[in-house]
């Protein structure tokens, strides 16, 4: 021991008996807040999580996360209108993130390394019957499942899939994927009956001995107007034009033919008809601003070289034309004759005008409240008007698209494990939002976002192979680490560098970071300096 | 030196990254950190000093393997390390006087290799002599000059905060133009410091044809430890100074200790440049130029410049001094200044700015 001179020489790291804890006014926590994809996910996916995972290179754990919301990745890599980019944070600093393009990847990932879904650990011997093998349907089956319950699917068509097999067409979604993604969900334990049309829902339930049913059959109809014809044209509708070429790949309809509608089934068959070889002209009441039709795909159209008449309808069909009338959009944009003519030649007409929900089935159940178009349902727990039956995808009141089928089709099979325990279920409450400003953007780099390269126009006009491509692995990685984590950590060790006090402390990979309270002095830096807003000071109780 | 690493998601901008490699991490991000400097240091809420004197003296830990002793001149470091009965420091530290820090150290160095050769060890110790900006360019500026004109085996690093904090803000040659001190109060035609005073240590130290001279910013990290780590790898005279924000003298948020340095960077206040025998060999290059403006309103010691009664005379001068610091110093684009780029108080003296 060495001989110190009084006050002189002092024992290293003393200073620790000096709790600086005590002048803290603000504390340091750590919050997770809700990125803005994940709020706007139809189906309610964790997004920020999986993208965190990928770009480590963990596929396998990024795609389990992902299909905790969402047991068909594939296919809405493929399908989605990826809403949730548009929202991204990062669009605000360069170009949003390709959350689409990683989710197809994984998705495709999962596929090619024939990744499956755990059984459930115990069955609870309850049994549900789902009518109708769409993405809700599926969706609410494969929840169900994971929950233990028995799940038998009906469907009337020949194959499952409903509409992501007869309306949405192969170039969009290649079939051997949906069936791949289906195989996986009956390897589960899941059964789909096929080419059974459900007359009477309550004979079906009591015959089969179940305990709940999810009616998820969703709008089957296409909307007809009535159009004046003489008797050589061909007024055809969109959904047989489009199962029509899904069954059979071939269809007659003429060479120029006039689609009536703007919405992505107009979009979709128009592409559709063009890669049978027609000229397909697309014939819309308003103009592109009013379009619903998703604009990438809108894009795609007009690349393909299809046409568009804007602010028209038709009002008369002859042998080889149309006559249509011009319209003008009033104040509120809302189309209004003119009362101006003119004739577009055509040898037929295929109505995309819109889909309806076939609710006579549903009207012979008593008690079953039906409204416009829709079945009524308790909006926070999916069931209709009659205790255990429950209604999910288009024929309920909602988006009409795959993935607010998918959402609907999770709070469905949350709705009955609810009621199958005798419980109401109730949605969790959201975290706080994530929004830019609570961002540190000097943090992150500027990386351009990896465009998934087209197939070349001239090819993707004359056949049925997929548009969009998958992106590489490089790619795929590149992209989920432009994400920027909004409001939940990605363990960047910010916060742990640049404390004055060294009072953050590391707990190792994966485990994040935890406050010293005893010498944290509250001064706030590590709030101020964290990329992503983790960090919250909130006032300490004294 | 850092266009390697492509991280994407963060940028090479923050402490670590859970997708590098952890040798590719910065210094900081370890848990194994030797935190030189502890917790329980009585330093301010947010205090700029202890972060640059802790990212700095780690780093030279690592740099020399843990063979380091410091020599430091009286001043707020000194002050909130070292309160008796209590030190902060976790290494062989010592405290003599104000202004003979580098004396000290210079003695240091001399008897670590003397006593190194008596007991037949090749590896000496290293020694690093620190003290704020007024032990550094004031009261210990003889000793320092004689330093460097010895060539003595001693890093000196100066945190610089622009004034003596630890007495209550007093003006030092450190202290920028404009600037409202303890004892330069807001009156006169030009309320607060004085324009054409102080001096530009850095270049002086370069003056002296020293291995190394640098200045870094505790909003770099990683450019901070990289700059540390090849003083070490220099023997003789080395000079590094780092800006340092106080909350306490610059009348800013504790919690903008880092912002602020990070816009001193970014507005071309501080260039921050590395030289190597007296020629400047690499700069930092602003990534976001920024108006001086947004770096002068985060303080209160600049509060005369920046509210309603604010001179835009003066503001358009400061904003001149960060544009020749930009033009002088190549802190935009990609080249690295040939000549020996002019003292920012001659051009004050000179009236060109």
């Amino acid at each position: 021991m060495m001989n110190k001179s009084f006050a002189a020489t002092l024992n290293p790291a003393t200073s620790l008996a000096n709790k600086t804890g005590s002048w803290r006014t603000l504390r340091p926590i750590n919050v997770f807040k809700l990125p803005p994809c994940n709020k706007q996910c139809p189906a309610g996916e964790n997004i920020q999580q999986w993208l965190y995972f990928a770009g480590e290179g963990d596929y396998e754990h990024a795609w389990r996360v992902l299909t905790e919301n969402n047991p068909l990745p594939a296919c809405m890599g493929r399908v989605c209108y990826h809403t949730c980019e548009s929202k991204c944070n990062r669009g605000f600093l360069d170009e949003s993130v390709g959350i689409n393009s990683v989710e197809r990847f994984l998705g495709d990932y999962a596929i090619e390394h024939n990744l499956s879904f755990k059984k459930p650990t115990r069955e609870t011997g309850k049994r549900v019957l789902i009518i109708g093998s769409g993405p809700a349907g599926l969706s609410a089956a494969y929840q169900l499942r994971r929950f233990g319950h028995t799940v038998h699917i009906l469907e009337m068509a020949a194959e499952p899939g409903g509409m992501m097999r007869y309306g949405i067409p192969v170039y969009r979604l290649p079939r051997n994927i949906l069936d791949a993604e289906i195989k996986r969900l009956t390897d589960m334990g899941i059964t789909i009956e096929c080419n059974h049309k459900v007359e009477d829902i309550l004979k079906e339930k009591e015959e089969g001995h179940y305990d709940a049913v999810i009616l998820g059959m969703g709008a089957s109809i296409s909307t007809n107007v009535d159009i004046p014809q003489g008797d050589t044209t061909h007024v055809l509708n969109a959904l047989t034009v489009l199962g029509d070429i899904a069954s059979h790949t071939d269809i007659e309809v003429g060479r120029r033919v006039a689609v009536y509608g703007g919405g992505n089934t107009a979009v979709d068959v128009a592409r559709s008809l063009r890669r049978l070889g027609a000229e397909p002209i697309i014939v819309y009441r308003r103009n592109r601003d009013k379009m619903p039709a998703n604009e990438e795909e809108m894009d795609g159209a007009i690349e393909e070289g299809i046409q568009v008449k804007w602010l028209s309808t038709i009002t008369n069909a002859q042998k080889d034309s149309l006559k249509i009338e011009k319209m003008k959009l009033n104040d509120q944009g809302w189309p209004e004759p003119t009362g101006e003519y003119e004739d577009l030649p055509a040898d037929a007409v295929v109505l995309a005008i819109g889909q309806n929900v076939d609710l006579s089935v549903c009207k012979k159940v008593e008690g079953l409240q039906t409204e416009k178009d829709a079945v009524t349902i308790d909006k926070e727990t999916m069931q209709t008007t009659v205790a255990g039956i429950f209604a999910a995808g288009d024929m309920v009141p909602g988006t009409r698209t795959v993935t607010a089928a998918i959402g609907m089709g999770k709070h469905a099979a949350r709705g009955v494990n609810a009621y199958l325990k005798g419980e109401v279920y109730k949605r969790a409450e959201k975290h706080e939002d994530a929004k830019f400003e609570d961002m540190h953007p000097w943090y992150y780099t500027d990386a351009p976002k990896t465009v998934r390269p087209q197939l070349e126009l001239a090819r993707r006009t004359q056949t049925f192979d997929e548009v969009q491509h998958g992106l590489t692995e490089e790619n795929a990685i590149f992209e989920a680490r432009r994400c920027l984590s909004c409001g939940n950590c990605m363990e960047c060790d910010n916060c742990y560098g640049v404390c004055p006090d060294s009072a953050v402390i590391k707990l190792g990979p994966g485990k994040g970071y935890e406050f010293n309270y005893d010498y944290c002095k509250g001064c706030g830096v590590c709030a101020q300096e964290c990329p992503c807003g983790h960090i919250k000071m909130v006032p300490e109780k004294i | 030196m850092l266009d390697a690493i492509k991280f994407y998601q963060t940028g090479s901008k923050t402490v670590g990254n859970r997708l590098l490699n952890p040798s590719m991490r910065s210094n900081q991000a370890s848990e194994s950190r030797p935190n030189t400097l502890i917790s329980g240091h009585r330093a301010c809420q947010g205090c700029g000093e202890a972060l640059g004197a802790r990212y700095a003296i780690d780093a030279a830990m690592r740099a020399t393997n843990g063979q380091l002793m410091i020599a430091n001149a009286t001043g707020c470091l000194e002050v909130f390390s070292t309160p008796y009965p209590e030190s902060a420091w976790r290494l062989p530290w010592i405290h003599s006087l104000f202004g003979n820090a580098a004396a000290v150290g210079s003695g240091l160095a001399v008897a670590a290799r003397v006593r190194a050769k008596k007991a037949g060890n090749t590896n000496v110790p290293r020694v690093i002599a620190q003290g704020g900006d007024g032990g550094t360019t004031d009261i210990g500026f003889g000793p320092l000059s004689g330093m460097f004109e010895r060539n003595d085996d001693v890093l000196y690093i100066c945190y610089d905060n622009g004034a003596y904090m630890n007495t209550g803000v007093q003006r030092s040659s450190a202290t920028p133009p404009a600037a409202r001190t303890a004892t330069t109060q807001l009156v006169g035609s030009e309320p607060g410091a004085d324009w054409g005073k102080g001096k530009n240590v850095p270049l002086i130290a370069m003056a002296h044809g020293i291995p190394y001279v640098a200045t870094a910013s505790v909003a770099d990290l990683r450019d901070l430890e990289y700059k540390v780590q090849k003083a070490m790898s220099y023997h003789g005279a080395r000079y590094i100074q780092i800006l340092v924000p106080c909350p306490l003298g610059w009348g800013c948020a504790s919690s903008s200790t880092v912002t602020v340095a990070r816009l001193a960077m970014e507005t071309g206040f501080y260039p921050i440049f590395e030289a190597e025998y007296g020629k400047v060999t690499s700069v930092r290059k602003i990534t976001q130029k920024q108006p001086v403006i947004n770096f002068l309103k985060l303080q209160r010691r600049y509060a005369h410049l920046t509210g309603k009664k604010g001179d835009p005379k003066v503001l358009a001068r400061i904003q001149a001094m960060c544009d020749e610091n930009i033009k002088s110093f190549g802190l935009i684009g990609d080249e690295v200044p040939e000549t020996v780029p002019v003292a920012i108080q001659a051009l004050e003296r000179n009236q060109t700015v």
